[in-house]
């Protein structure tokens, strides 16, 4: 009896002592780590801006951020010498997006071409996350106005309804890597007045889109819509564009070139006629600035207990 | 006979050592940082740091998600982790190190101890030795770390364009404030 408590305790102290003198520095995080689920971890960045290049990117603003958007499209490249390769012409988007909440995006804009206004809203459906919830794409669905306010041509009936047009649009991105983001875009678009008579007022098109980082501040993006060819108008072509996003700060420059010179969606999805083959690419670049307007964000809400 | 009356009294002292000098943790420890410059001053709070205080050894380990930095503007926190520490890359920074002078503290009793902690720093993909003051609170039981230390982010290959210099101090004040309210 006494023999095995002297052979229990000298175990017992050889196993403190072992714990005493064990590795200088064990991982004591780990054990907590294993004990809970992996919070939740959301994508941020997917693109740097809420264009990729003429469409939308899933990205919205946060909550009173105020975007202040300029942008560009020169005239076509095939002018020639005359007309400066394109540079002597340009139309004109200025717009503003402000964030209502983190998901929920207001935006109105006027465009030189065709006169347009244009009024749209953002709502982020759903989120990249990882962890907890896991959700392998962001969704947002884009609502869009547009209202050209060109004079009618008075040689026909006109209806003032003939002014507006319609898009709705699901973009679904994932981004696959810190570099590497994609998107699709599947896209409807109405419109009340088309050129000619057989041309249909309903339209569908599917968007794919990317962008892929060069260095921390900049990336190659790329966007192409493709009509299906049954529903659009006749003499229309697909738009394609590739660019650069350039980020400083506050501003993000995007310079691109593009067969499309219209800057509203019904205009570049469904009303593009420029032909990459024929020379018909229109350089242009947006600027856009971003300000903290609104009520400043709530700090995080600290967890109970504490 | 003497040895089996030993026993239990000696088992009593084992248990007792290894219940009052205990693994104490928490989850939702505070940590934040400071910039202050010309331009605008930037600060971020982390209210989910995990550290863990082992009190026998004096061995002291933070993780802090990068992720969970949240700064008053939304582009501020993208830029933050796009450009700067690098979050999909490096998701944590991770302390390791412990109390270099366990002696002063005496966590049965109330009292605030001022100790120096040391050891290693991750962050960024960058490991660094760190030696810090600090103080350890005690009180009811309940032990609250709290310290303040500076790091200079050219250490840990954070680098800031030229364009935002002036925007962004190159040494940033971090605040640590963690309770241990949880025992292992």
């Amino acid at each position: 009896m006494t023999r095995t408590s002297v052979l229990l305790l000298g175990f017992v102290f050889s196993g403190l002592s072992i714990r005493a003198q064990d590795h200088p520095a064990p991982d004591l995080l780990s054990a907590i780590d294993s004990q809970s689920a992996p919070p939740t971890s959301y994508a941020s960045a997917t693109f740097k801006t809420t264009r990729l290049i003429n469409g939308h990117t899933v990205e919205g603003l946060g909550k009173g951020v105020l975007d202040f958007k300029i942008s560009h499209r020169f005239g076509k490249l095939n002018g020639g010498g005359y007309q400066l390769w394109g540079l002597d012409n340009a139309t004109m988007r200025m717009g503003f997006d402000y964030g209502i909440t983190d998901r929920i995006l207001i935006g109105i804009g006027r465009s030189t071409f065709e006169k347009t206004f244009d009024l749209f809203f953002k709502v982020k459906l759903l989120r990249q996350s990882e962890g907890d919830i896991n959700m392998p794409f962001t969704v947002s669905y884009i609502p869009t106005m547009a209202w050209t306010t060109l004079k009618f041509d008075k040689s026909r009936k006109n209806l003032s309804s003939s002014r507006y047009s319609y898009t709705h649009q699901l973009l679904i991105a994932r981004k696959f890597s810190a570099n590497t983001s994609l998107q699709l875009m599947p896209t409807f678009v109405h419109q009340n007045l088309v050129p000619l008579a057989t041309d249909h007022n309903n339209m569908f098109a599917i968007g794919v889109g990317g962008r892929q980082k060069i260095t921390r501040r900049t990336s190659f993006n790329a966007e192409y819509y493709y009509q299906l060819p049954s529903t659009q108008l006749s003499g229309s072509t697909n738009s394609l564009s590739m660019g650069f996003d350039i980020e400083t700060g506050g501003h993000v420059f995007q310079l691109h070139v593009t067969n499309s010179q219209g800057m509203t969606e019904k205009q570049f999805i469904s009303n593009t006629d420029g032909k990459w083959g024929k020379g018909d690419i229109f350089f242009g670049f947006n600027i856009s600035r971003v300000f903290n307007v609104g009520k400043q964000r709530r700090k995080q809400v600290t967890p109970s207990g504490t | 006979m003497l040895v089996k009356g030993l026993l239990p009294v000696l088992l009593v002292i084992l248990t007792c050592t290894a219940l009052c000098a205990q693994k104490v943790y928490t989850k939702n420890g505070k940590i934040s940082f400071f910039s202050k410059s010309s331009v605008e001053n930037i600060s971020a709070d982390n209210n989910g740091v995990v550290s863990v205080l082992d009190e026998a050894t004096g061995e002291l380990q933070f993780s802090v998600l990068m992720k969970g930095f949240h700064f008053k503007k939304s582009l501020m926190e993208e830029h933050f982790n796009e450009n700067y520490v690098e979050s999909d890359k490096f998701p944590k920074a991770i302390f390791k190190g412990r109390i270099t002078d366990l002696s002063k503290v005496n966590f049965g009793t109330d009292g605030s101890y001022e100790v120096t902690v040391s050891g290693d720093m991750s962050l960024h993909g960058v490991t660094k030795t760190l030696t810090q003051p600090g103080t350890i609170q005690v009180k009811g039981g309940v032990v609250t770390a709290v310290s303040t230390i500076t790091i200079r982010l050219a250490d840990y290959n954070i680098s800031i364009p030229a364009v935002v210099k002036s925007n962004i101090a190159p040494v940033v004040d971090v605040t640590v404030d963690c309770i241990y309210d949880q025992k292992m």
